[in-house]
């Protein structure tokens, strides 16, 4: 379930702060508009990436989704239980994250949504 | 947009709905593996209303309607169905379509949603020296697909003529079932045995309510996603994919859907050409080594690099529970067993080239 220290991207990725690492996965939303999840394309781990990057995909029966990164940094992990496992996302999108960024500009958080704007931007997305 | 008489349906059973090609139809109800696994153990129903019929009526409908078609009308009786290509004069395709015989002066053409349009512009300027009369009647027809191997069991509860009377590609032009008035044929877009039934716009709604009830658990409704993971793994060609103007039917691997002989047609010259000449580039399938999807339009290569061709459809494959793949390749790497790369995102994956189709298709032919 979605969290209220949750933050959102415009690109339906949700980010949770711990620390210096930012956890990311994809929203509910993004979830049910892709459908069925079939193969997620992960990360590799020890690259930096710069936020609006386009950093790994998911996959689902009917299209392929770019991950957008939102924050800049070094991939620090990424949920390897996801190559086995790309329904997870579907099962649970909030608890199947798929990579840890170690941020490196913490002003970078203050630029995504909580749940509230989240919530108003999907109701526009429809 | 436009909307087939289901929309409403479609909306009250919560379907996601999608713009296929101008259409607002439903690409889901309650997930793709799911639908598409219920009608291949049991059965589906797909409202493929968005599907055009054109009519073609007149002394010359047969001797016009073979002209226009790779595949033969000889010995074609009422109650026939024929699938084949309709090619332009220099061989690739205008559409691929079902013919059904209505009458022994009167052909229907089911073609595809896309190309209704292009299909009656094409055939009525083909027209000109036929005492033929050219009808778009798409408007007037819903058209709902039964497919599975529970298919003819559940429809056989709805009406009292018996299906085994219908038997693979043929129809029965009119009967009563669901109590609305229909054609029905057992032909089918999924690798199972299966019906589509032709219906007045207006009683779609009843005859899809009628069948999903009398179903019950037997029997769910399915969207556009499923119908393609379905004709994918029975590699069932897809207009615009492994078929299309720039595609013959040759190179798609459709060569049983073509005539030999006396009977002129349109692309005869072409074609002929073609097969003399070696057919240089052919519809291949491949199954994924590597983990990751092909998607339409991706590159192929060799093992060293050299591009051969592009992908033209790629899937899981629910059924098999592998992920596979149709391209169009340079006809020198299409045995099976060669390795090949594909060009995914940044990255090139690898894939072995494999025989067609991935599922053995299940149709229901009976012994004449």
């Amino acid at each position: 379930m979605p969290s209220k220290n949750l933050k959102y991207s415009k690109d339906h990725e949700w980010v949770r702060v711990d620390g210096d690492i930012a956890v990311i996965g994809i929203t509910n939303y993004a979830q049910l508009q892709l459908g069925d999840i079939v193969y997620v394309e992960l990360p590799e781990v020890g690259v930096t990436v710069e936020r609006d990057e386009v950093v790994c995909a998911v996959e689902s029966v009917k299209t392929a989704a770019d991950i957008i990164t939102p924050i800049s940094g070094e991939v620090v992990e990424a949920n390897v239980d996801l190559d086995d496992g790309p329904e997870l996302i579907n099962d649970d999108s909030f608890a199947a994250w798929i990579m840890k960024i170690q941020i490196s500009d913490m002003s970078e958080i203050d630029n995504l949504m909580d749940e509230a704007e989240y919530a108003d931007f999907c109701e526009n997305e429809d | 947009m436009g909307k087939t008489p289901l929309y409403e349906t479609h909306i009250s059973l919560g379907a996601k709905m999608i713009d296929f090609g101008g259409w607002i139809m439903p690409v889901q109800y309650s997930g793709i593996i799911r639908e598409h696994n219920k009608v291949r153990e049991s059965a589906g129903i797909f409202d493929v209303s968005h599907m055009g019929e054109i009519l073609i009526t007149g002394p010359d409908s047969a001797h016009f309607t073979d002209f226009l078609i790779t595949n033969s009308l000889i010995g074609i009786k009422p109650g026939d169905v024929i699938y084949s290509p309709m090619c332009y004069q220099n061989g690739g395709c205008v559409d691929d379509v079902l013919i059904y015989c209505l009458s022994e002066k009167n052909y229907l053409l089911a073609v595809n949603a896309s190309n209704i349009q292009k299909d009656y512009d094409w055939i009525t300027a083909n027209s000109e020296h036929f005492d033929v009369k050219v009808e778009n009647i798409s408007e007037l027809y819903a058209q709902i697909a039964v497919q599975g191997p529970r298919a003819q069991k559940i429809l056989s509860e709805i009406t009292d003529v018996n299906l085994d009377s219908i038997g693979f590609f043929k129809s029965n032009v009119s009967m009563e079932i669901g109590g609305v008035r229909a054609m029905v044929s057992r032909t089918g877009y999924t690798g199972e045995d299966g019906f589509e039934i032709y219906t007045a716009s207006d009683d779609a709604p009843k005859l899809f309510k009628e069948i999903l009830e009398t179903g019950s658990d037997r029997i769910v409704p399915c969207g556009l996603g499923a119908r393609d993971t379905l004709r994918f793994e029975s590699c069932l060609p897809l207009y615009g994919h492994e078929l299309s103007n720039k595609i013959s039917p040759l190179q798609a691997g459709l060569k049983v859907f073509i005539k030999f002989g006396e009977i002129d047609y349109i692309g005869k010259k072409a074609l002929e050409e073609e097969i003399s000449c070696g057919i240089k580039k052919r519809i291949t399938g491949f199954e994924m080594i590597d983990k990751g999807i092909a998607r339409n339009g991706y590159s192929v290569f060799t093992k060293d690099g050299e591009e051969i061709g592009y992908v033209t459809s790629g899937s899981i494959c629910p059924s098999l529970s592998k992920t596979m793949g149709l391209a169009l390749l340079n006809a020198d790497y299409i045995k099976s067993g060669n390795e090949i790369l594909i060009g995914i995102r940044n990255k090139k994956v690898r894939a072995i080239t494999v025989k067609k189709p991935f599922y053995k298709k299940k149709y229901r032919k009976r012994e004449e």
